[in-house]
């Protein structure tokens, strides 16, 4: 498949990032000329896994998480990024309802709604080197198909 | 009776909240990710300091985005609620909220309405 744009965002673990990261790959995504569903799908999806980086991957460190994002006819293929702590198990990490910091409230929703949310979700890991989450979703053709004649 | 000149405003993701009887309503604003999350948390804990409080209804009607950071939010508010032998009811969800709600299986703790006056019909309803 052909690669109709690219783009890569870096930017620091804070916290007022993960707004910005969801509504600039949105912007990007928006090329496709999704549904309004399928962009805040994608939104969502997006700040799960920035979220992530941020209080997982870095705690409360503030270091470099990235953004790769391309585009093709159909499709927008996206990887979150971040170089801190990883995650032992993955498939435990995956399961519903699992989270490490149940202390902060957290619901351990994030993987499930990523799943939920895309077509495709690969998450490469490894302890103390950090976190790849690739992420892929399907735009619906009725919407792409004038552009693409 | 309260009236809408109860109504106070609030800060930070907290658009407004009225007090009827022992019943909180709080109208919520613009996007609970995990950044707003903090926040939410605590302006919604210190008002449900009030004792007196015994069930929240929460106005999402205004809530324009939230992922599992509000999942959270919305757990810990129910525990104390729960506590309290109350409930704790949603309305006016946008479809993405709702989207979430229903992955999340909070509806088998959250009462969804469409609106808040039918909310607090609800919750009225049940207590006689
Ligand atoms: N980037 C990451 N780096 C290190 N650990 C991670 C990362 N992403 C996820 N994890 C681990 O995977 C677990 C599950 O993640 P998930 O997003 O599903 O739940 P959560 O973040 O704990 O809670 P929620 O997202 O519902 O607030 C986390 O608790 C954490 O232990
Ligand atoms: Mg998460």
């Amino acid at each position: 498949m052909k690669i109709k744009n690219e783009m890569k965002l870096e930017f620091l673990s804070k916290s007022q990032n993960e707004a910005f990261a969801r509504v600039a790959v949105a912007a990007f995504a928006s090329q496709l000329d999704p549904t309004l569903e399928e962009l805040a799908d994608i939104k969502t999806a997006v700040s799960e896994a920035v979220t992530n980086a941020i209080i997982h991957g870095y705690d409360s460190s503030n270091e470099i998480v990235i953004i790769n994002a391309r585009l093709y006819d159909n499709c927008i293929d996206i990887e979150v990024i971040d170089y801190g702590k990883g995650i032992e198990d993955v498939e435990l990490a995956r399961q519903p309802l699992y989270t490490s910091k149940p202390e902060l409230e957290r619901s351990g929703m994030g993987f499930t709604v990523m799943e939920t949310f895309m077509d495709k979700v690969e998450v490469s890991s490894a302890p103390g080197q950090g976190t790849k989450v690739r992420m892929i979703k399907y735009i619906s053709i009725e919407n792409t198909e004038t552009e693409r004649e | 009776m309260a009236s809408i000149d109860s109504t106070q405003e609030a800060v930070g993701l907290l658009k407004s909240y009225e007090k009827k009887g022992d019943i909180l309503i709080v109208e919520l604003e613009g996007e609970l990710d995990h950044h707003f999350a903090g926040k939410a948390r605590e302006s919604l804990d210190r008002l449900l300091d009030d004792t007196s409080i015994r069930h929240l209804i929460l106005n999402l009607k205004r809530l324009n985005f939230m992922d599992s950071s509000g999942i959270g939010v919305f757990i810990g508010r129910y525990k104390i609620i729960k506590n309290r032998g109350g409930e704790v009811c949603v309305t006016n969800m946008k479809p993405h909220v709702n989207k979430i709600l229903e992955l999340s299986g909070l509806y088998k703790i959250l009462n969804p309405y469409d609106t808040v006056s039918q909310a607090v019909d609800g919750i009225r309803r049940e207590v006689i």
